[in-house]
C-alpha cells in the first residue's frame, strides 16, 4: 500500500476515536495507566479493524462497480466455482493476524484480574442504587465518592447487597460486577489528582440510570488528610439552632433506622445485620454528590428536593417520601449541611 | 381412492374442515406455504411493534434528562423491544423463509410433517400475544421495601428485566408483580414453537430432498437452514431448563438463582448465554443463506467456494457453542475463563471471514445487476463486516471490560442482528416476492427502500459506537447532559426515523405490487434454484412432477451450458424446456395427494396461554382449574389429531375442478 492510504486509514481510525471523545467518562481519555494500556490495545486493534474494514468494503464496492451489468458491454462472466489457494489465503491471514493480538490480550488478562500484594484495599458494596465504600483498616464507611490516593494502587473488594451491579470509572479501568454472596476484584490506578466520573453498568433495576459514581484521587498526602478528617465523629450543631432541630428531627424520626451518624446515633444493630439501609452520613455534605451521585451540592435546594420525596428523584428509591413538612424539610437540610 | 373415501367413521370433535380458501381455511391449513406467509405476515407485526418500541426508546433518549418516558416505562419498552424483535421477529420470520422455501428448493411437496408445523405457528401466535397480554394484565412494581412516586402505566406494565432477565433481579424480590412471569412463561412458549419446527426442518432436509439432491448439491440457504435447525435443537432445551428454574423461583420458592439462600445468579448468565450465543447465530445463518442465493443469482455466477461457504457455516454453528462467556468478561470469571474465551470469540472471525471473503469472490468478474435483492444482500456484507469487526474488539478481553453494558455493545448487535439479519431478510423479501405472490414489486420503491434504509441505519447505530466509547451505559432511561452526550444521541433519534419511514415505504410497495405490481414470470431473475423452475404463485402441490437433480445448481445447468471459456451459453432447447416447466407445472398430470388441514394445531395453540396464565395465577380460584383446562386442550388436541381420517377427497388436488386452484391465487387476503 502507498504511504498515501496509511495516511487514510490512520485519519478514519482518528475521525472515529475523535467522534468518541469528551465527556467525562471518555473510555478513549485514560488517566491512570491500567486504562491506558486497555486504551493502546484497543487503539491497535481498531487501527487493524479499519485497514481490513477498508479493504474488503472496498474490494465489495469495487466488484458490484466495476463487473456491474452494462448490457451486451458486458459479456457473460466466467463460471468460477472457487479457488483452494485462496480459501487458504483468506484463511491463514486472519489467523495470524488474531494471533498476533492474542498474545497481548491474554497477558493483559492475567495482569488485570488479580491485585498486587501492596495494593490498598477499599470494599465497595453495591447497593440499589448506590455504591458504599468502607475503608478496613480505618473503619469508617462512605457512600457515592470513592477517595482515594494516587500513584497507589487500589485493590476494589466487591460485592452486592441485592442484585448485580457493575462498577464503571472508565478513565481509570474497564467495568467488573458486583455479585450478591460473591466477591470480585478491580484494580483502579489514578496518575494526577482528580474527580472521576463512574456509573453502575449493569442494569440493576428501576434506577439503574441514578446509580452514578464518582471517584476523586488525591496526592497522598492529601489522602491520608483525608483520612483522619473522615474518622473524626460527626459535628454536632449548637443548642438551640436550626440544625440542632434537624438533628432532633434525625434521631426521633425514621432516617435513624437507615442512616448512621458516627457519634450521634447509637451503633444501630439494623446496619450491619444486612437488613436494607442506606448512605452513612457522618461527613455528608463533604462528599460533592450524593443520592446514587446524581444530586450535587452546588445545586442550593438539592437536598431540600430529595428529602422531600426521594422517589420521584430516583423510582423505587428504598428512602421513602414521609411526608415532613417544609419547615421540617429546612430543619433536616440544614442539618445535613453542617455534617461536614 | 380419491373420490371412494366415505365420511369418516372415527371419532371427531369439529366437522372436518372443507374449505380451501377463506379465513377457515388459513386456521386449519398444514400448507407449508400459507403457514410461511402467516409467519411472516405475524411476524411482521410485531416487526412493528419491536419498532415503535424503538421509536418511544429514541424519543426519551433524544435529550439529556428527558421526561416523556418514565423510569418503569423505559425499562419495559427496551425488553420488550429486544424480546420482540429476536423472538417474535427475527425467529419466526426466518421460519417464515424455512416454511415457505425449504420444501421448495430441495424438490418437496411438503415438510416432514404438515401440522407438527402449523403447531409451531400456533404456539407461537399465541406465545407472543401471550406475551403481549403482559401489557394488558401484568403488574409491576419497586423491589421489596422500595418506594415509587406513582403507579406504572400500563406503558411500564410489561416485562422490564431486559431481553436476558438477569438474576436475581428478575427475582420476585426484586420483580414484584407479574410481568417477568408473563416474560419467563411466554419465552418457554415461543421457545416450544422453535423447538418443534426446528425438528421438522431436520426431519425434512434428512428424508425429503429429490431424487440425486445429495447434501452437497443443497442450495446454500438450505445448508443454513439446517445448521439453524440443530442449534435450535440444542440452545432451546438450555434456556427451556433455565426458565423454567426461574419461573419456579419465582412461582414454587426455589432458590437456584437467588444468592440469600445460597443460590448463584451467575449461574443464571452461564445458562441464558449456552443458549443466547448460538441464538445470535440462530438469526444470522438465515440471512447469511439468503445472501448466499442472492449474490450468485445477481452476479449470473456459482456462488465462490460452495464447500468453504458451507462448512463455515457448520463451523459458526459448532464453535457459536463455545464462546457464551464472552457475554460475561467483565463478571469476575477467572483469568483463565476470560482468555480460553477471549480466544475461541477471535477463532469464530475466522469462519465468518471466509464467508465474506468467498461472497466477495462470487461478485467478483460478475455481470452484476443491482437490483433491490441484490442491494440488500451487498448491504448485507457491508454491514456485517462492521458487525464482525466490532465483535473481534470484543474477543480483546480487557477493551471488552471497557465496552461491555455500553452502547458500543448495542452498536455492534445492531450492526450484525439489523444491518447483518434484516438487511439479509428484506433482501429474501424481495427476491422471492414474484415467487410468494406472482407479481412483481416496484423497483423504484425498492430501490429507495433500500438507500434511506441504508442511510437510517448508519445514522442510528454508527453514532452508537461513539456514544459507548465515550461513556454511555446501557438501559439508563436518562443521562445527564454534563456527560456530552445529547448532540449524537439526537442523531441517533433522527435515524431511527429514517428507518421508520423505510419500512413505511417497503410496506406501500408490498401491499400496491401484490395486487398490482406486474405479472411475474415464473424465473424473472435467471435464477439457479429449483423453486424457480416452478409457476408463480407456487401452487399448492408445489411440483406436478417429482423433480430429479443432478448437480448443484441444477436448474441453471437446465438452463445453461458453458463454452470453451467458461461461460455460460443459454441451452437451444431452454425455452421449449421453460414452457414445458410452465404447462406441467399448472397441470399435474395425476393427482397429488396433499396434508389434510386441521383444526387441532390451531386447537393447541389455543390450550398454550391458558396453561401460561394458571401457572402465574396459580394462587387464585381460577388458576389452577384454567391450567388443567388449558392442559387438556392440549394433550386432547394431539389425540383428536392422531384419530383423524388420513385420507378425505378434498384432500387431494383436482386441476380440472372449480374452486380448487393453488392458494396463492387468492387466498392471501383472506
Amino acid at each position: 500500500m502507498t504511504r498515501r492510504s496509511w495516511i487514510g486509514i490512520a485519519m478514519a481510525s482518528s475521525l472515529f476515536t475523535a467522534c468518541a471523545s469528551g465527556g467525562p467518562m471518555d473510555s478513549l481519555d485514560p488517566k491512570g495507566p491500567i486504562a491506558t494500556d486497555i486504551d493502546g490495545l484497543f487503539r491497535l486493534t481498531l487501527n487493524i479493524a479499519t485497514v481490513i474494514f477498508v479493504l474488503v468494503t472496498g474490494a465489495l464496492l469495487y466488484a458490484a462497480i466495476r463487473f456491474r451489468d452494462r448490457g451486451d458491454r458486458t459479456p457473460e462472466p466466467k463460471q468460477v466455482e472457487g479457488n483452494a489457494r485462496l480459501e487458504v489465503i483468506w484463511t491463514v491471514i486472519p489467523v495470524l493476524i488474531l494471533a498476533s493480538i492474542a498474545v497481548p490480550t491474554v497477558d493483559r488478562i492475567f495482569k488485570y484480574t488479580s491485585c498486587a500484594d501492596d495494593a490498598l484495599h477499599i470494599e465497595v458494596i453495591g447497593h440499589q442504587w448506590w455504591f458504599e465504600y468502607t475503608y478496613p483498616d480505618d473503619g469508617f464507611s462512605t457512600a457515592n465518592v470513592l477517595v482515594m490516593p494516587t500513584e497507589t494502587e487500589i485493590c476494589l473488594d466487591m460485592s452486592s447487597d441485592d442484585v448485580i451491579h457493575n462498577y464503571w470509572v472508565p478513565k481509570l479501568n474497564g467495568k467488573r460486577y458486583l455479585v450478591p454472596g460473591q466477591d470480585t476484584v478491580l484494580l483502579l490506578r489514578a496518575d494526577e489528582p482528580g474527580e472521576y466520573w463512574g456509573q453502575c453498568a449493569e442494569f440493576c433495576g428501576l434506577s439503574h440510570a441514578k446509580m452514578r459514581a464518582r471517584v476523586i484521587a488525591m496526592t497522598p498526602d492529601d489522602y491520608v488528610a483525608w483520612l483522619t478528617e473522615q474518622q473524626r465523629p460527626a459535628s454536632v450543631p449548637v443548642e438551640g439552632t436550626i440544625e440542632q432541630q434537624g438533628m432532633d428531627l434525625f434521631l426521633g424520626g425514621q432516617c435513624v433506622s437507615c442512616h448512621n451518624i458516627s457519634g450521634v446515633t447509637a451503633d444501630n444493630p439494623a446496619l450491619t445485620a444486612g437488613a436494607i439501609y442506606g448512605p452513612d452520613l457522618t461527613h455528608f455534605s463533604s462528599r460533592d454528590v450524593f443520592a446514587g451521585a446524581v444530586l450535587n451540592h452546588g445545586d442550593p435546594n438539592a437536598i431540600e428536593d430529595w428529602i422531600d420525596n426521594p422517589p420521584v428523584v430516583k423510582p423505587g428509591s428504598f428512602m421513602p417520601n414521609i411526608d415532613l413538612t417544609q419547615q421540617e424539610i429546612e430543619a433536616l437540610a440544614a442539618y445535613l449541611r453542617s455534617l461536614d | 381412492m380419491a373420490t371412494t373415501a366415505a365420511p369418516s367413521s372415527a371419532p371427531t370433535i369439529f366437522r372436518r374442515p372443507a374449505s380451501n380458501t377463506g379465513f377457515w381455511s388459513w386456521i386449519t391449513t398444514a400448507d407449508h406455504k400459507k403457514i410461511g406467509m402467516m409467519y411472516g405476515y405475524t411476524a411482521f407485526v410485531f416487526f412493528i411493534l419491536g419498532g415503535l418500541e424503538a421509536l418511544l426508546l429514541r424519543i426519551q433518549l433524544a435529550q439529556p434528562d428527558s421526561v416523556f418516558l418514565s423510569a418503569s416505562e423505559y425499562n419495559a419498552m427496551f425488553t420488550m423491544h429486544g424480546t420482540t424483535m429476536i423472538f417474535l421477529f427475527v425467529m419466526p420470520v426466518s421460519a417464515a423463509f424455512f416454511n415457505y422455501l425449504l420444501p421448495l428448493m430441495i424438490g418437496a411437496r411438503d415438510v416432514a410433517f404438515p401440522r407438527m408445523n402449523a403447531v409451531s405457528y400456533w404456539i407461537f401466535v399465541f406465545g407472543g400475544i401471550f406475551l403481549y397480554s403482559s401489557f394488558i394484565f401484568g403488574t409491576t412494581g419497586p423491589p421489596e421495601g422500595g418506594n415509587l412516586a406513582e403507579v406504572a402505566s400500563r406503558l411500564g406494565s410489561a416485562p422490564n428485566g431486559g431481553w436476558f432477565g438477569y438474576a436475581p433481579n428478575s427475582g420476585l424480590r426484586f420483580s414484584s408483580g407479574t410481568v417477568m412471569d408473563y416474560w419467563s412463561v411466554g419465552l418457554q412458549i415461543l421457545g416450544l414453537a422453535s423447538l418443534i419446527s426446528a425438528i421438522n426442518f431436520i426431519v425434512t432436509v434428512f428424508n425429503m430432498r429429490a431424487k440425486g439432491m445429495k447434501l452437497l448439491r443443497m442450495p446454500v440457504f438450505v445448508w443454513m437452514t439446517t445448521v439453524v435447525a440443530f442449534l435450535l435443537l440444542f440452545s432451546l432445551p438450555i434456556i427451556a431448563v433455565a426458565l423454567f428454574m426461574i419461573t419456579f423461583d419465582r412461582n414454587v420458592g426455589t432458590l437456584f438463582f437467588d444468592p440469600s439462600m445460597g443460590g448463584d445468579p451467575i449461574l443464571w448468565q452461564h445458562f441464558f448465554w449456552l443458549f443466547g450465543h448460538p441464538e445470535v447465530y440462530i438469526l444470522v445463518l438465515p440471512a447469511m443463506g439468503i445472501v448466499s442465493e442472492v449474490l450468485p443469482t445477481f452476479s449470473r455466477k456459482p456462488l465462490f467456494g460452495y464447500p468453504a461457504v458451507v462448512f463455515a457455516g457448520a463451523a459458526i454453528g459448532f464453535m457459536g457453542f463455545g464462546v457464551w462467556a464472552h457475554h460475561m468478561f467483565s463478571s469476575g470469571v477467572t483469568p483463565i475463563t476470560q482468555a480460553a474465551f477471549g480466544l475461541s470469540t477471535m477463532a469464530i472471525a475466522i469462519p465468518t471471514g471466509i464467508k465474506i471473503f468467498n461472497w466477495i469472490g462470487t461478485v467478483w468478474g460478475g455481470k452484476v445487476k443491482l437490483n433491490t435483492p441484490m442491494l440488500f444482500s451487498l448491504g448485507f456484507v457491508g454491514m456485517f463486516v462492521i458487525g464482525g469487526l466490532s465483535g473481534v474488539t470484543h474477543s480483546i478481553v480487557p477493551a471488552d471490560w471497557q465496552q461491555t453494558d455500553t452502547y458500543y455493545i448495542v452498536a455492534h448487535f445492531h450492526y450484525v442482528l439489523f444491518g447483518g439479519a434484516i438487511f439479509g431478510l428484506f433482501s429474501g423479501l424481495y427476491y422471492w416476492f414474484p415467487k410468494l405472490t406472482g407479481r412483481m414489486f416496484s423497483e423504484a420503491l425498492g430501490k429507495w427502500h433500500f438507500w434511506v434504509f441504508f442511510i437510517g441505519f448508519n445514522l442510528t447505530f454508527g453514532p452508537m459506537h461513539w456514544l459507548g466509547l465515550n461513556g454511555m451505559v446501557r438501559r439508563t432511561w436518562v443521562y445527564a447532559e454534563e456527560t456530552g452526550l445529547g448532540p449524537w444521541n439526537m442523531v441517533v433519534t433522527v435515524g431511527a426515523f429514517i428507518i421508520a419511514l423505510g419500512v413505511l415505504i417497503f410496506m406501500i410497495n408490498w401491499t400496491w405490487s401484490k395486487r398490482h405490481g406486474p405479472i411475474a414470470p415464473f424465473d424473472p431473475w435467471d435464477a439457479r434454484t429449483l423453486e424457480w423452475s416452478l409457476p408463480s404463485p407456487t401452487p399448492a402441490y408445489n411440483f406436478a412432477v417429482n423433480p430429479v437433480v443432478t448437480s448443484l445448481d441444477d436448474f441453471w445447468h437446465k438452463k445453461y451450458s458453458e463454452d470453451a471459456d467458461g461461460r455460460p451459453v443459454r441451452r437451444p432447447e431452454a425455452t421449449a424446456l421453460l414452457t414445458e416447466y410452465e404447462e406441467v407445472g399448472l397441470n399435474p398430470p395425476e393427482p397429488i395427494h396433499l396434508p389434510n388441514p386441521s383444526y387441532y394445531p390451531f386447537m393447541v395453540g389455543v390450550g398454550m396461554p391458558m396453561v401460561g396464565y394458571g401457572l402465574i395465577y396459580d394462587n387464585t380460584a381460577w388458576g389452577i382449574p384454567l391450567l388443567i383446562l388449558g392442559a387438556v386442550i392440549i394433550v386432547g388436541s394431539f389425540i383428536g389429531w392422531g384419530v383423524e381420517p388420513l385420507e378425505e377427497p378434498h384432500a387431494e388436488h383436482h386441476p380440472d375442478e372449480p374452486g380448487n386452484e393453488h392458494p396463492g391465487t387468492d387466498g392471501e387476503d383472506s
